[in-house]
């Protein structure tokens, strides 16, 4: 909502995201005054956390409906400051990686594979007890695939023509 | 007299049912007969389309998106009752008011103890047996992870009965590059699945029968 009103300046969005897991070791990390301060030195000034089923609550600095406090910190002068934002679910993760800067995963196969292919810098963090075998490396460098093959041997199959 | 009748028809149908079944085995991964009505386009099929969570349902719209919708009609998509946002995303997706969206029982939660789950499994399974026989798709679309194992085989067992011929096609994970995740391994081997992708070579090297497709996403 708020979101036009703040594109006037130049947004740096750091797009944490875990999906549909629980995984508050990595909220809790990214909300430490530490990583903050970091991103915020590399020039990003907001941090937008998609928490999940995960129970830690960030410290949000956004005031009111979706306003983020970017006036009050531009009035000050200052960039110490990142804004924190966070949400459990949307149906439209999509947008959020598009708007973002970096993202940050919880090595998830959609924001994996969505981000790589926005061409965007990503950071996976992995959730080790669901985790077995994804190979990051091997997908670097990344085409993006599609459907089709696949689309093509189902109309086959069901006696359908394929194109 | 009527005890050695019994035995008969005991015997002769279960000969029946194992001819049945050998048929239907033998049948499953053979493509289906042209269906082309005098040259007029095949008619549509009923299709299911299961909904696994995050980047299962992300993969399964992306194949969705690719197929021809007015051959695959209509449509049911069936996720998991703790999955709030698969059947959102699906709904973004469709545009016609004929899908239907339902929710199935899981078998298991993660860390839900053993002595339950016996009792929520058996609950899953008689809820499954109760949608597939309301749907009766002859399309079944799926990639995991294990909602759709219990739907998959009731849809064989389906088949074995006459009650409807359905054909199965099951895409293994992006995420799968070595390994198949249980539920590909259970449909693969039990011969459930009438094609069966996988979206990296090495695997197509250990499972001959899969289709490499290259990734999805």
């Amino acid at each position: 909502m708020g979101d036009s009103e703040v594109t006037v300046k130049s947004k740096k969005t750091v797009f944490v995201t875990v999906g549909t897991t629980c995984f508050d070791a990595l909220v809790k990390v990214v909300d430490t005054q530490e990583v903050k301060e970091e991103l915020s030195r590399r020039g990003y000034n907001e941090l937008l956390i998609q928490m999940g089923r995960g129970s830690y609550i960030p410290q949000s600095n956004v005031i009111g409906e979706g306003m983020i406090n970017l006036m009050g910190r531009d009035s000050k002068g200052g960039d110490e400051s990142i804004a924190v934002d966070y949400f459990t679910f949307s149906s439209s993760i999509a947008d959020h990686l598009r708007a973002a800067s970096l993202v940050i995963s919880h090595a998830g196969s959609g924001s994996i594979f969505e981000t790589l292919r926005l061409g965007k810098p990503l950071i996976v963090v992995t959730l080790k007890q669901i985790i077995s075998d994804v190979k990051v490396e091997s997908l670097i460098p990344y085409h993006p695939g599609d459907a089709t093959p696949v689309a093509k041997l189902i109309n086959r199959f069901l006696g359908f023509s394929e194109d | 007299m009527a005890c050695n009748v019994t035995i008969t028809v005991v015997i002769i149908s279960a000969m029946l049912l194992l001819i049945r079944l050998l048929y239907v085995l033998h049948r499953t991964g053979k493509p289906l007969k042209t269906r082309d009505s005098a040259g007029l386009a095949p008619p549509p099929l009923s299709t299911l389309i299961i909904l696994g969570s995050g980047g299962h349902t992300a993969e399964m719209l992306n194949l969705l998106s690719v197929l021809q919708k007015d051959r695959f009609s209509p449509r049911f998509y069936i996720a998991a009752a703790t999955d709030n946002m698969s059947l959102q995303k699906a709904r973004l997706h469709e545009e016609t008011s004929r899908s239907q969206f339902m929710q199935i029982y899981r078998s298991r939660e993660v860390g839900q103890s053993y002595l339950t789950s016996v009792v929520t499994t058996l609950i899953a399974m008689v809820h499954a047996l109760w949608l597939m026989l309301r749907i009766r798709p002859q399309v079944i679309l799926c990639n995991g992870p294990g909602t759709c194992v219990p739907l998959c085989v009731i849809a064989f067992l389906l088949k074995v009965v006459g009650i409807r011929w359905s054909s199965v096609f099951y895409v293994e994970s992006i995420a799968r590059v070595q390994r198949l995740s249980l539920s590909g391994l259970l449909l693969y081997k039990l011969r459930v699945a009438d094609q069966f992708f996988v979206q990296w070579p090495q695997l197509q090297k250990k499972y001959p029968r899969a289709h490499y497709v290259g990734c999805l996403m």
